[in-house]
């Protein structure tokens, strides 16, 4: 066994997007082992669920992630909802559905930028941030924010997209599913990104299994799990094709990224198509009184949010379990056997999310 | 080239290397002719929808300071006072939620699209109804 250094990753770091603090034991310039520690933007919102209204947290749980943002107050509302047996309208569970698969090619795209960022593919990354522009000013212009939209409600949601949007919408979606032909070919195709990423932190099936792995990191490793299958909001109506890779490298779960992007874009093409007429909230009357679960697939993996009403106003408690987490482990195996220079690319591969990991 | 998904282009032939170096250099070129894609805000004008959302105004003329926006703030930046008949907000706990214009029963409260100016104090706006 030749001399072992440790050398601290993180928390502030070029690549980091958002502070993780690694532990790596190299030896020589080989990560033998990793040791990460989290908790450096813990904010306590899963405690304000017994502070604030019940109405109210959906605006905090917005805010527990910018990325997936409108997924956590979807989340949160779903929940709630099962809780109280509310039955949402036909067409806001559509518009739901939109403004999450839109949510998904936004942090795809932002990933395809990050990725490109850490490889040191400069243009790439600038035109990968271009096309997510156009997504955030189509978020702009359907529920009125970029990032965080206070679009979703209890019982529905707020803003509702006429025909003429629409159609604005479905033209915006083009030029982005435009631009995206050329930045997925480049991924798909470049030299210096395939050799960069070919055989790079590979992750069996078994192991991806037994660590618990979800999301586009479990899918390129050949497990065909997408909580979407299971039908919540409209996806029981739309048929979802999960994307899966067999490698298991960096490169896999670069591409299942890219063709979920592509799914992402047909799905809110076919929402939008049959998208029925109607209201879009009913009237929430009472408190939460028990208990529920509610599971989205995220862009990052599955979420759960869990809450507990007493019958009051405030919540008893509130839990999200977050894909980041889930796919820590996967990524302190993957990095086992890797050269120093490649630990940037192996922990922006599982689309680290710490701010979600830690609420 | 394990993983490459464009047909035909293996890894071991001098001209499917010379090609994979070329997939970006249509959008590159193509760069070279076009406008920037940045807007130079603030010095043109920002093209925003209705919609969007960028700070709330009070129609204090029309106003009754009833607290609904108070209370339904989720940050309580908004605080009003019947006595004084003054409505006042915290441009820095806003959220920019529109909460307190759904619950207005008089519907004097409006979300106007434009971003009120970066402030380096912390400062509150306070609307007054006149007589």
């Amino acid at each position: 066994m030749g001399k072992r250094t440790v050398m601290p990753f993180g928390p502030q770091h070029p690549v980091l997007p958002e502070p993780i603090h690694l532990d790596l034991v190299l030896e020589d310039e080989i990560v033998k082992e990793a040791v990460p520690s989290i908790g450096f933007v813990h904010r306590g919102l899963e405690k304000l669920v017994e502070k604030k209204d019940f109405m109210e947290y959906v605006y905090v749980a917005e805010r527990i992630c910018g990325i997936c943002s409108f997924m956590h107050g979807m989340g949160y509302c779903m929940a709630v909802e099962q809780v109280m047996g509310i039955e949402v309208p036909k067409r806001a569970v559509f518009l739901r559905t939109v403004w999450a698969e839109l949510s998904r090619v936004h942090s795809h795209l932002l990933w395809m930028g990050l990725m490109a960022d850490a490889i040191g593919f400069e243009s790439l990354f600038m035109h990968s941030w271009r096309l997510r522009e156009y997504v955030l000013d189509m978020f702009d212009m359907t529920t009125g924010g970029r990032v965080i939209f206070s679009a979703c409600k209890i019982g529905g949601v707020r803003r509702d997209i006429d025909a003429e949007k629409m159609k604005r919408f479905l033209d915006a979606l083009g030029k982005v599913e435009d631009g995206l032909h050329e930045i997925a070919g480049t991924f798909a195709a470049d030299h210096s990104i395939s050799h960069r990423l070919t055989g790079l932190g590979v992750l069996t099936k078994a192991e991806a299994e037994d660590l618990g792995a979800l999301g586009p990191v479990a899918r390129a490793s050949g497990i065909g799990f997408d909580a979407r299958t299971h039908g919540y909001a409209a996806y029981g109506d739309l048929k979802v094709n999960v994307q899966t890779e067999q490698s298991g490298d960096c490169m896999a779960r670069a591409s299942v990224r890219i063709r979920e992007l592509y799914e992402a874009i047909r799905l809110i093409r076919l929402c939008a198509e049959i998208m029925p007429d109607g209201p879009t909230e009913t009237k929430v009357t009472g408190n939460p009184n028990g208990e529920s679960f509610a599971r989205l697939e995220q862009p990052r993996g599955e979420v759960l949010y869990y809450v507990k009403g007493g019958g009051g106003k405030f919540l008893e408690r509130m839990r999200c379990r977050t894909p980041t987490f889930a796919n820590l482990p996967a990524l302190l195996e993957m990095l086992k056997g890797a050269e120093l220079a490649d630990v940037p690319v192996l922990i922006l591969t599982i689309d680290p999310c710490i701010s979600c990991t830690e609420r | 080239m394990k993983g490459a998904f464009v047909p035909g282009c293996g890894p071991d032939t001098a001209r499917a290397k010379f090609m994979a170096y070329l997939p970006f250099l249509k959008p590159v070129i193509k760069s070279f002719f076009k406008k920037p894609a940045t807007q130079s805000y603030p010095f043109a004008p920002m093209p925003k929808d209705d919609l969007v959302r960028g700070h709330v105004e009070i129609d204090a003329e029309s106003c009754i300071f009833c607290g609904i926006c108070a209370r339904k703030c989720p940050t309580a930046a908004i605080a009003t006072d019947k006595n004084e008949k003054s409505w006042t907000i915290s441009r820095f706990a806003c959220i920019v939620c529109s909460a307190c214009c759904e619950a207005c029963p008089k519907k004097c409260l409006f979300m106007k699209k434009e971003l009120t100016p970066a402030s380096e104090v912390k400062t509150v706006d306070v609307a007054i109804k006149n007589a």
